[in-house]
């Protein structure tokens, strides 16, 4: 089976002409398809969407046909006839958006769903392009709404106003809720993770069997992701899928390994700024002397006279493989807590620092005791969640205010 | 036929101001009235300024125009509202003595030596190649023009209600532009009704006033218009009542025979100054609500009541008015009404507030659905500010949303248009912190005198005002260490570090006046500097974060949309979008933006289209 979709103001003709006429909207129906010229080309189940209630927001169709790539071609080269174009990638949910059919937030996720490659980056993503996340920030933007209203009640009508409806109290507790729930957001790694995987960071003294272990790893992983482009800098990183889960390996040794004084130098700084930025450190070096939250590996159990560690360590053998399985299952366990899970939101980082500037212009509003102030600070909070959800307006805000309230003098 | 480069219709708050700002320009301006007696009347509540509605009267005040000033004639009652709150919300209010309030506009009137004031009612606008070419007047004298700013306030198609009574007119005992109204409605413009309301004026001396709490005026002297130097006339005060359950009772009972209720008025009338009907109505949990006796001048006794506009017939007025106390055996001086009119669709508006389809009408005040003495001068301003300038051949003065409530309100009606009439709320201006009432001459005055509308005396004043700030600035700008400060007598720790004086004036028991007090800065010459520059200083780091979100609008202003822009023909844009656009023709994708339910998607897709035209052009 193969489906070929349509969308534009020409749907509609092209349909007629290979079809006949056009089937009820929504509705699938059997049809002949023909080609002026070349006559019969298949049988085939043909949906029409009429505009604007359609995926893209323009008039669609579909022709659900035959496999073969004889037919697809064929029905391809027809509709090339009536003046019809391959859609560019992402064309189908960039119409989309700009028809308003889905927001930025729903238009990225699809996006990075459509580039996802395990399971876990797919269920999440989806959870994202169903709108939760839009939601949600929809839900944020209305308590945001509404403390800007009692803000701005409180500033729009004088001191003199006794009529002046006596203030909503509790939206100083409300943006602090609310930046506290965003918090929980930020708290996840970013989509980009999902894509990129987390970042897993082999560290360790020299010689304590970095590359070793980080080779073994890459032949234990049943599926090797393949390189994303951009994704992997050089010949240190490594995308693997542990059980369904995406990581980066890094592989710090070669940064330190060089010798030469000056390299060596870089190499120790660079390997300072990957610990920094890694999700998951495995620690081979002496026990406890690894960044704090590292995993404890005990590696080169094989060989002799190496110092054993506690209990809480992982034991492996790059050698023999022994103790990888277990190295691997418990990467792939920090991997599903650490990582968005199904039905939880992935959001981008540049969605991410919009967030963040929300959320710190909540607590701003929430603390200070200029209302002035607190009202700039939830307009800047509104901004930032209106550019996530791409939507803008202080009429909203009027409204929001107006419709509630009784306005006196 | 006699010629003016502008003909202004009607001498209320927005037609004095456009008339008089082409004036002072040098244009020869014909300002054509039903009564020139009239001219500056204060239709409604004997007040000035307010909430928001006191930052218009500095701006307009700040392009040398007459509301501030003429408030400032007629005061018998300053009242600084929000006193409590940042100064960014604080709003002068005045009440007016009526009379001396109108003397001194018909004074600036008259002392302008190229405005001429002609009597007469305009019966409609002599329109050629979609051009106004001049107005032909009731009387049948003819009048050529190149520009014809419409200040018609409620008098266009007015019609009056009070109770089961009806009459035609603007005002009680004026007529209305019925002539008028027919033309604009048979020339197809997009015309549509509202209504608004006022209260009955009450003999005070029928109140008792004994019963009663006061508002004084308040003691320090601050003045509308920092030109006025001092206060001029007596203060009197204020006094507070409130309605009651009798009161509800009474106008519950006859709800059905005021006009808005049996159904004769069906145009929305003001939220933000809703009827008494209205209020027990729609708040009918409300056991009381206040209303505020606000004098109507030195020498009359005309008391007029805040709070408790309405139609109603004269005797359910009477009834229920003295079931309130301190009103008892209070008498109606003149019952209160509400009345219907015909207002124009902003949004067929441009910025300059000139028809986009008719070159050479503009509209100003009430005719585009604003309700307030404040807003109808305001637009009266930048409506003959803009016309002005067209004629003239000069540069616009460059309003924006950043710059000015002004232009905050322009833009809001000509791009969301209006629904009911339309009142200044701080909460409108998105930059309002930079926005004070207190900084509008700093603000606009170098724009107003870039525009040539700015009088010699003014721009002295300004100019000795920047000297002083610059002074002022120069010297918060030195740094000094903590040890300096301790020997100059402020409490300051060393872990302050070294830093500008300005930034001193963060830390607690350190402000200007004590810094001019220590010889650090000069002492304050012009009247409420410190104070102006002591806020800059305070909200700096708020209005610094603006500038991002202001490069972005003013790059998406530059970005202009012709107004043939083709819409329809935009790859990408939904036919909502469209039919949006194409009902309001902002004049530039920043505008575009602020079009009511304009996604960033369909900003983007006419950024895309916007640009491939200008490059195709």
């Amino acid at each position: 089976m193969a489906i070929i979709r349509i969308s534009g103001a020409g749907s509609g003709r092209a349909l007629n002409v290979l079809a006949g006429r056009l089937p009820i909207p929504r509705q699938a129906s059997l049809r002949q398809i023909r080609d002026p010229q070349a006559g019969w080309l298949d049988e085939a189940l043909v949906l029409w969407f009429p505009g604007p209630n359609s995926a893209t927001g323009e008039d669609c169709a579909e022709i659900h046909c035959h496999g073969g790539r004889a037919v697809i071609r064929a029905i391809e080269n027809s509709l090339a006839g009536l003046g019809l174009r391959q859609a560019e990638p992402g064309e189908f949910t960039r119409r989309a958006f700009l028809n308003g059919r889905m927001d930025l937030l729903e238009a990225e996720a699809l996006g990075d769903m459509l580039s996802a490659e395990t399971e876990l980056q797919r269920a999440v993503l989806a959870s994202s392009a169903k709108g939760h996340a839009s939601k949600e920030v929809a839900h944020w933007r209305e308590a945001v709404l509404s403390a800007s209203a009692a803000v701005e009640q409180e500033l729009d009508f004088s001191d003199d106003d006794q009529d002046g409806i006596a203030p909503t109290p509790g939206w100083h507790s409300e943006a602090r809720r609310v930046a506290e729930e965003m918090a929980a957001w930020l708290a996840v790694p970013p989509a980009e993770r999902l894509r990129e995987g987390l970042r897993v960071v082999l560290a360790g003294p020299p010689n304590s069997g970095k590359s070793s272990l980080f080779n073994a790893i890459l032949d234990e992983a049943a599926a090797i992701v393949s390189p994303i482009a951009g994704t992997t800098r050089d010949a240190i990183e490594r995308p693997v899928a542990i059980g369904g889960v995406p990581f980066l390996l890094v592989d710090t040794a070669g940064l330190r390994d060089e010798g030469a004084d000056e390299i060596e130098r870089i190499g120790i700084s660079r390997a300072g700024q990957e610990l920094a930025r890694a999700d998951v450190v495995l620690w081979l070096g002496p026990e406890g002397e690894g960044p704090s939250g590292a995993i404890e590996v005990a590696s080169m159990i094989d060989a002799p006279a190496r110092q054993p560690k506690g209990e809480g360590s992982i034991a492996v053998s790059a050698v023999t493989g022994e103790g990888l399985p277990r190295l691997m299952g418990h990467l792939s366990q920090v991997g599903r807590d650490r990582l968005p899970k199904p039905g939880q939101v992935a959001v981008s980082r540049r969605q991410k620092e919009r967030l963040q500037t929300a959320r710190l212009q909540l607590l701003e509003a929430a603390q200070v005791d200029d209302l002035l102030i607190a009202g700039e600070a939830l307009r800047q909070a509104r901004h930032a969640l209106d550019a996530m959800l791409g939507t803008v307006g202080t009429e909203d805000m009027l409204d929001s205010l107006f419709g509630r309230f009784c306005i006196g003098k | 036929m006699r010629h003016f480069p502008i003909i202004v219709i009607g001498g209320g708050h927005a037609g004095v101001e456009a008339a008089c700002v082409a004036a002072r320009m040098g244009l020869h301006v014909a300002l054509v009235t039903m009564d020139a007696t009239k001219i500056g009347a204060m239709s409604c509540n004997p007040a000035i300024g307010g909430l928001g509605k006191g930052h218009l009267v500095r701006e307009v005040d700040a392009f040398d125009g007459l509301l501030g000033i003429a408030a400032d004639a007629g005061a018998i009652h300053y009242r600084m509202l929000n006193r409590s709150k940042g100064s960014a919300v604080w709003g002068p209010r005045v009440q007016a003595d009526r009379r001396l309030f109108g003397a001194a506009v018909r004074e600036r009137v008259a002392s302008e030596p190229t405005l001429e004031v002609i009597e007469g009612e305009v019966a409609g606008l002599r329109i050629e190649g979609g051009k106004v070419r001049g107005v032909s007047l009731a009387d049948g004298m003819q009048l050529a023009c190149d520009a014809a700013v419409l200040c018609t306030g409620t008098f266009l198609g007015g019609v009056l209600f009070r109770g089961e009574e009806r009459f035609e007119g603007g005002r009680i005992a004026e007529g209305a532009a019925a002539r008028l109204a027919g033309q604009l409605r048979d020339a197809s413009l997009p015309l549509a009704r509202l209504k608004t309301g006022t209260p009955p004026r009450l003999d005070g001396r029928t109140i008792d006033w004994a019963r009663l709490a006061v508002q004084p005026s308040d003691p320090d002297q601050w003045t509308m218009s920092p030109l006025s130097k001092e206060r001029v006339n007596p203060q009197v005060f204020c006094a507070m009542t409130r309605t009651n359950s009798r009161v509800h009772e009474i106008i519950r009972a006859n709800l059905s025979r005021s006009p808005l209720y049996s159904g004769a008025i069906d145009a929305q009338g003001p939220r933000y100054c809703p009827s008494i009907e209205d209020k027990i109505d729609r708040f009918g949990d409300r056991d009381g609500h206040q209303i505020f006796l606000e004098p109507e001048g030195l020498d009359t006794p005309q008391v007029y009541p805040n709070g408790i506009s309405t139609s109603l017939p004269v005797d359910v007025q009477e009834a229920f008015l003295r079931a309130i106390e301190g009103l008892e055996q209070v008498r109606v001086a003149e019952p209160g009404y509400a009345v219907e009119y015909d207002h124009v669709d902003p949004r067929s508006l441009d910025r300059s507030l000139q028809m986009k389809d008719l070159e050479g009408l503009y509209c100003a005040g009430q005719i585009n659905g604003t309700t307030g003495y404040e807003e109808a001068a305001a637009q009266g301003l930048v409506a003959g500010l803009h016309a002005a300038c067209r004629i003239a051949g000069r540069d616009e003065p460059g309003l924006d949303r950043a710059n000015s409530y002004m232009a905050v309100m322009v833009d809001d009606l000509t791009l969301h248009g209006v629904s009911e009439p339309y009142r200044m709320l701080t909460a409108r201006a998105e930059y309002r912190l930079r926005l004070r009432a207190n900084n509008a001459s700093s603000r606009l005055t170098p724009l107003a005198i870039r525009a040539g509308c700015v009088s010699e005396a003014r721009r002295c004043r300004f100019e000795a005002r920047e000297e002083a700030r610059e002074a002022l600035q120069l010297a918060l700008g030195r740094e000094r260490s903590p040890s300096e400060m301790r020997t100059l007598g402020f409490a300051a720790t060393d872990d302050a570090g070294r830093q500008p004086l300005g930034d001193w004036t963060r830390y607690p028991g350190i402000d200007l006046t004590r810094l001019a007090e220590a010889g650090l800065v000069p002492r304050e010459t012009e009247h409420g500097l410190h104070s102006e520059v002591a806020e800059d200083l305070h909200y700096a780091p708020y209005v610094a974060r603006h500038e991002a979100e202001l490069r972005e609008l003013r790059a998406n202003e530059k970005i202009t949309l012709k107004p043939d822009f083709p819409f329809h023909e935009v790859p990408g844009l939904s036919n909502e979008m469209v039919e949006r656009l194409s009902r309001t023709r902002p004049q530039s994708l920043a505008q575009a933006g602020r079009v009511p339910g304009i996604t960033p998607a369909a900003l983007a897709a006419l950024l895309v289209h916007a640009r491939k035209h200008v490059a195709a052009a």
